[in-house]
């Protein structure tokens, strides 16, 4: 029978959680780097044994992990037991040297003034489709670097900052590559979103950018709602199958594309506000789609203290409330841009965990939910692997 | 031999418990005794000084017989007693306050 494995990131450490393919009675384990910063964490897809973290602390710094046997130990790369005694001798300690390419450039500081690249953590950690040693992280301040080597070494895709990249300015939240989506079909094409920078599209793998804004519209974040920069995309999704196809979930608003990020288009429909921050696609159906909708930017909790998810089966426009097992009262947890996935089991299953430190599972595509923990520290991030 | 206590997370991360001792050439500074601690330790580099600039990250602080020594150039000589192994010398991650 499979198994499931899902990955928590915390604001105070990572967990394991496992269970059969019933999803029923849930091992937890953890906390793995307690009372650091755990930004992601994600297995790879190739190897789901080869799984990378982000673990970052305002103190110490930026480390990165990565485990080679499904997170039961963990080495920083180049420095597992085997590797120390490899040709290279001693490790070199790059696998967290994070160095923007080139000339670091500048962009728009909160006073409106250039301000120069200033690398502070990981967000994100995106393993290839096909090879469990390239992976790609999203960094704040924001840039895209690529590893070959496993984790050891880093390079800057340092085109993505070619795009515009001056007009670039954080928001409160800093200005980060949050989401890196690959195409699954094509392996020069790679998608990022960046928080107040926007929506960026390669198709050479990462040495040209362009921005894919068309049809988003800001009017209360942007002195011009139509600017090709500077939108605050919180979350991008695609479906392997339909990787032309993306949806968004923006600061306001709920959109999807049908050609790659050409043309965008609005289908937060009756939604009961289209603020929010993950958005993600049923592992079966590529027309339905997840959000959980939160009060507005300046009300980071659910409506009326009720969560929920709500669920489009018509690809956008037309949406559900999915509210089974999930408080419907007196709730005033955020669920952040990376702590929604899915699984690719038969019903698909769903999780998300909360600011309030439950993580919340679904057997059933989101028609019920049960809390698999309740406790944990805010949850950053939540992923999830089917193990055969 | 130079003592150097590390802070809880560097431990964990160097995986080591209690003092680290390091061999350091004379004439003993804050550079040689931090060059010494990532050769030895090289999942430490980046974490107290920048990869790139050797700068001192912002809330790491290095104390010897009751000094703060964070603000000092890293060339500075550390006191004889640290020299000696009779002081340690301490890398702290600075107060949050709250």
């Amino acid at each position: 029978m499979s198994r499931v494995r899902v990955l928590v990131g915390t604001k105070k450490g990572a967990f394991i959680l496992t269970v059969d393919g019933q999803r029923k009675n849930w091992d937890i384990s953890g906390p793995h780097f307690a009372g650091w910063e755990m930004y992601h964490l994600k297995g790879s897809p190739v190897d789901p044994n080869r799984i990378y973290a982000s673990q970052t602390s305002g103190w110490f710094g930026q480390i990165i992990q990565r485990s080679d046997d499904g997170g039961k130990t963990w080495n920083t790369p180049g420095s597992s037991p085997g590797e120390l005694k490899g040709p290279e001798g001693m490790p070199r300690g790059e696998s967290n040297k994070f160095v923007y390419d080139g000339e670091i450039g500048k962009h728009l500081w909160y006073d409106g003034t250039p301000h120069p690249w200033e690398f502070k953590r990981i967000w994100h950690i995106e393993p290839s489709t096909t090879d469990p040693d390239t992976a790609y992280a999203g960094a704040e301040d924001a840039a895209i670097f690529k590893t070959t080597d496993g984790g050891k070494t880093w390079k800057e895709l340092s085109g993505l900052r070619s795009a515009k990249s001056r007009l670039w300015q954080p928001g409160a939240g800093g200005m980060a590559v949050h989401t890196i989506l690959l195409d699954p079909k094509n392996e020069k094409r790679i998608y990022v979103a960046i928080s107040a920078g926007g929506c960026f599209r390669t198709d050479d793998g990462g040495k040209t950018w362009k921005p894919i804004t068309k049809g988003l519209k800001s009017p209360y974040e942007l002195p011009d709602p139509d600017a090709e920069v500077g939108h605050c995309v919180h979350r991008i999704a695609l479906h392997p199958s339909r990787p032309d196809v993306l949806f968004m979930q923006k600061h306001w608003d709920v959109l999807r594309t049908d050609n790659a990020g050409d043309q965008w288009n609005e289908v937060s429909g009756n939604l009961p506000t289209d603020f929010g921050f993950p958005i993600d696609v049923h592992a079966h159906e590529p027309e339905t789609i997840y959000v959980v909708p939160i009060t507005s930017d300046s009300l980071h909790y659910p409506p009326e203290g009720k969560l929920r998810v709500y669920r489009s089966k018509t690809g956008g426009g037309e949406w559900e409330a999915l509210t089974k097992g999930l408080p419907q009262k007196d709730c005033y947890v955020n669920v952040l841009r990376d702590a929604m996935c899915v699984d690719s089991l038969e019903p698909c299953g769903i999780y998300f965990g909360t600011t309030g430190g439950q993580v919340y599972g679904s057997a059933d595509s989101g028609n019920s939910w049960n809390a698999i923990v309740r406790d944990l520290p805010a949850v950053y991030s939540v992923e999830v692997q089917v193990l055969p | 031999m130079i003592r150097v206590v590390l802070p809880f997370h560097l431990r964990n991360l160097a995986r080591v418990e209690g003092e680290v001792e390091l061999e350091v050439a004379a004439p003993v500074t804050v550079r040689g005794v931090l060059d010494a601690l990532e050769a030895r330790y090289p999942v430490l580099r980046g974490t107290v000084r920048d990869h790139g600039t050797l700068q001192r990250r912002p809330f790491v602080r290095f104390f010897a017989c009751k000094e703060d020594l964070s603000l000092e150039p890293p060339e500075i000589r550390l006191p004889e007693d640290v020299v000696s192994g009779a002081e340690p010398f301490l890398i702290v991650g600075a107060m949050a306050g709250g």
